[in-house]
């Protein structure tokens, strides 16, 4: 056993000479890596990265060894992190596998399972997408009617789903279905898991108040799923699927991050940045109401960051994603929408703009400024809305009782 | 730097709990003002709080204290904000040891700090001249003559100000209003000549008084720190004073909070637990993500404050704006959610709003430590 600073040396030695200079700089987002069957990669570098990176498991640090994982324990997964941190490595993979399902799996799958899917996982070979929300179901998402019936060895798949994230990227899909149509509504719930190459399976992009967006509905026809697909207990998918959306809420929360001040000089990409810029001011920002509501933002946006940091130290002093996750995932996405609104006062109608093809009235940067703003309305929406968020606080936090009538009624 | 509280802070927290929940429930505090207690708060509860050793908690051991650094201020201010229980600890030694132990000669250090760390010496920080708080707007004059100074002006809000044995008077020596240069610091004692104390009445109960010096003759040797450079200490003893108190709102709106979850839990209407419907439930859960918010942002500044020591300014105005902003809310919510019993003085929350609104203001409030973190953030 190597002792904590043993293993921050040969880490740090490792990175060293593993991590390309490359991937040592800020990452745009057509640079993310998600990985899977037609992973695209815009800088080679990205690939050596990920393939090193998976090779040690530290894609998924903490994943047991056996599953290819990184095997590492919570103080060891520190160490990496800060010493990813201190080079400014970028993300090797982002996957849905590593933040939502795979957790999920190592704690319900079988051994079978595990090892035929975290592995790819952990090098990033299958890309996940999750089928969750469906057309009748948003808040009340165990409301769920996407069927699936026994058929032989086989689930047969009748239904759709909305708000796929990459659907159309993905290869393969874990899904919430209704095995058992007699059972209260939470009670006939499984978790499938099927390749969205299989017969019968289709997707549709949506398109947003703000333009394209990642977003699929996707539709079952008659698809046909190994039952040995399905994790867990058959009809007790619910559970897994709380836990899920526990891993979810905790990715999600991060969106608040970006908006941290990390030193004290003024940055001109920042919201007062722009703001000053805009309106030609020079050491001090001139609307004064504007002045104090960015800074209470800011300000929030620090304590924020101290939370997460919080969060971070107690879930390793315990274990796993705790209550505060919906805490987090609620102010997070709040900052965010807040970030954006401060934008469009920081730079005025040039943060209205829709288009430029035949002039150059808006930058680039200014009609981001706009999409983003719009987008950004779905952060308290997507990944259990702000309402939701505060219900789950107020009961599983604080203890607060039900309404009497609303836990008596059954049924979907 | 971490954002968890150590094992001796939670042992110090635990102990502290029980001290005040034995010793110094808001009962305490309703007795000091019912009995108009001259002092304002208890004499005999501050020197079992000097055996427990806060009052050398932060005084280096050189000096008679324990140094254990302000994190152990920080766990038990949050426990006497709970309880809102009247002591020496901020104006004494918060505010007055930390400006002794940062601008005092040797020769100060060890005559004043080791009688602090044993409870026999109370300060205060004459600082306000006006209702808003304005650290260089200092027209309280301090004229050479011969070997020392007169001190004239006055001071508002002085925290502690009619128990004090000693204050330490912001003063003017040169420059003009608003100026950080040229504000000096003196230690004066409260028996000095042409020196008046007079106690204000707050809404709080809790002690401030108003501050006259006429012709307050001094030595040399009365001078804290360098001459007109006070305001470096004093900027730095304020952000230290407005860190703990935080701390302290930290705890007074923790309190407001649970026994309003408790409450909600109890009180039954129109059939069911008030706390079931939905308008009470989703205003529960936004008070306690602030209130997380505002923990961390304490915690962040006392690591601060016993760690790097960099950022000390801007992260003592996060956690100063954000307090006050976030308990002026849970303060109103505290009465509203409680219904009519919260507007009755035989119930205890109505104090926590009385305290709220001084605490609030007191060293800045979060207008004013917003201007001061985008002044420090350069824009």
């Amino acid at each position: 056993m190597q002792s904590t600073e043993e293993f921050r040396a040969s880490t740090r030695a490792w990175l060293e000479e593993n991590c390309p200079s490359s991937m040592r700089t800020p990452m745009q987002e057509d640079e993310v890596v998600w990985g899977g069957r037609n992973a695209s990669f815009e800088n080679p570098d990205s690939k050596l990265w990920l393939e090193r990176m998976a090779e040690r498991g530290w894609t998924a640090p903490i994943w047991p060894k056996e599953y290819g994982g990184g095997g590492l324990n919570k103080e060891e997964n520190l160490v990496l992190l800060q010493e990813l941190q201190r080079i400014g490595a970028r993300q090797a993979l982002n996957s849905f596998g590593i933040s939502m399902l795979g957790p999920v799996l190592l704690e319900y799958g079988t051994h079978e399972q595990k090892a035929e899917h975290i592995p790819k996982i952990v090098r990033g070979e299958i890309r996940w997408c999750q089928g969750y929300s469906e057309p009748g179901s948003g808040s009340d998402l165990a409301s769920l009617n996407t069927k699936a019936a026994l058929d032989g060895d086989h689930y047969v798949l009748n239904g759709a789903k909305v708000w796929t994230s990459y659907a159309d990227k993905a290869d393969w899909i874990f899904c919430l279905v209704r095995t058992d149509f007699e059972a209260a509504k939470h009670g006939g719930i499984s978790f499938i898991l099927f390749d969205m190459k299989t017969k019968g399976v289709s997707t549709r992009p949506i398109l947003l108040i703000s333009g394209a967006s990642p977003f699929c509905e996707t539709f079952f026809d008659d698809v046909r799923v190994p039952a040995r697909n399905l994790v867990g207990t058959l009809n007790d998918g619910w559970t897994i699927a709380k836990r899920l959306l526990q891993h979810e809420r905790t990715m999600i929360s991060g969106f608040g991050l970006s908006a941290t001040a990390s030193s004290r000089s003024l940055d001109v990409s920042s919201v007062e940045g722009r703001a000053m810029q805009a309106r030609g001011d020079t050491g001090k920002l001139s609307d004064p109401v504007l002045r104090d509501e960015i800074a209470r933002y800011k300000i929030d946006a620090e304590a924020f960051a101290f939370t997460s940091q919080r969060s971070m130290e107690e879930a390793k002093l315990n274990k796993g994603p705790n209550a505060t996750s919906s805490m987090l995932k609620n102010y997070g996405c709040e900052l965010n929408k807040r970030r954006y609104e401060l934008l469009l006062q920081a730079i005025g109608t040039q943060g209205l703009g829709w288009a430029s093809a035949n002039n150059e009235d808006f930058s680039v940067d200014e009609l981001k400024v706009t999409r983003e703003w719009l987008r950004s309305k779905g952060n308290s929406i997507e990944g259990g809305t702000a309402e939701i968020q505060l219900n789950v606080i107020a009961k599983r936090v604080l203890g607060l009782p039900d309404m009497p009538m609303l836990t008596t009624k059954k049924g979907s | 730097m971490s954002m968890v509280l150590n094992e001796d802070q939670v042992m110090l927290k635990d102990s502290a709990r029980d001290f005040c929940q034995a010793n110094a429930p808001v009962k305490e505090l309703r007795r000091v003002r019912d009995s108009q207690d001259p002092d304002g708060f208890s004499r005999d509860l501050w020197q079992q709080m000097v055996a427990l050793g806060w009052a050398g908690m932060t005084i280096p051991e050189e000096y008679g204290g324990f140094g254990f650094g302000y994190g152990g201020l920080e766990v038990v201010l949050e426990e006497t904000g709970r309880n809102l229980v009247p002591s020496p600890l901020v104006a004494t030694v918060l505010l007055c040891a930390t400006a002794i132990n940062l601008g005092g000669s040797q020769a100060q250090k060890s005559v004043l700090l080791p009688s602090i760390a044993a409870g026999e010496l109370l300060m205060a920080l004459a600082l306000e001249e006006t209702a808003f708080h304005h650290p260089t707007r200092i027209a309280c004059s301090a004229e050479r003559q011969g070997a020392g100074f007169v001190l004239n002006g006055q001071k508002t809000f002085v925290l502690d100000g009619q128990v004090a044995d000693k204050l330490i008077i912001v003063a003017r020596t040169s420059g003009a209003r608003d100026d950080a240069d040229g504000i000096s610091l003196f230690l004066v004692g409260r028996e000095a000549q042409g020196l008046s104390v007079l106690r204000s009445e707050m809404v709080d109960s809790r002690n401030v008084a108003n501050v006259q010096l006429h012709n307050v003759q001094v030595g040399e040797e009365a001078l804290l720190g360098e001459l007109g450079k006070g305001f470096e200490i004093l900027e730095k003893t304020l952000d230290v004073g407005r860190i703990g108190v935080a701390a302290e709102m930290l705890g007074n709106a923790q309190e407001v909070f649970d026994r309003v979850i408790d409450y909600l839990k109890q009180r039954e209407q129109f059939g069911v637990l008030i706390g079931a419907f939905q308008g009470l439930q989703h205003r529960a859960a936004t008070m306690y993500s602030e209130l997380e918010l505002c923990r961390s942002a304490v915690r962040r500044a006392f690591a601060e404050l016993d760690g790097a020591q960099e950022d000390v300014p801007a992260l003592a105005s996060v956690a100063k704006a954000k307090l006050s902003e976030i308990l002026g809310i849970i303060s109103n919510e505290g009465v509203q959610m409680h219904g009519g019993i919260g507007m009755t003085d035989e119930f205890d929350i109505g104090f926590y709003l009385k305290r709220a609104r001084v605490v609030q203001a007191l060293l800045g409030d979060a207008a004013f430590h917003r201007d001061r973190y985008a002044g420090l953030n350069e824009f």
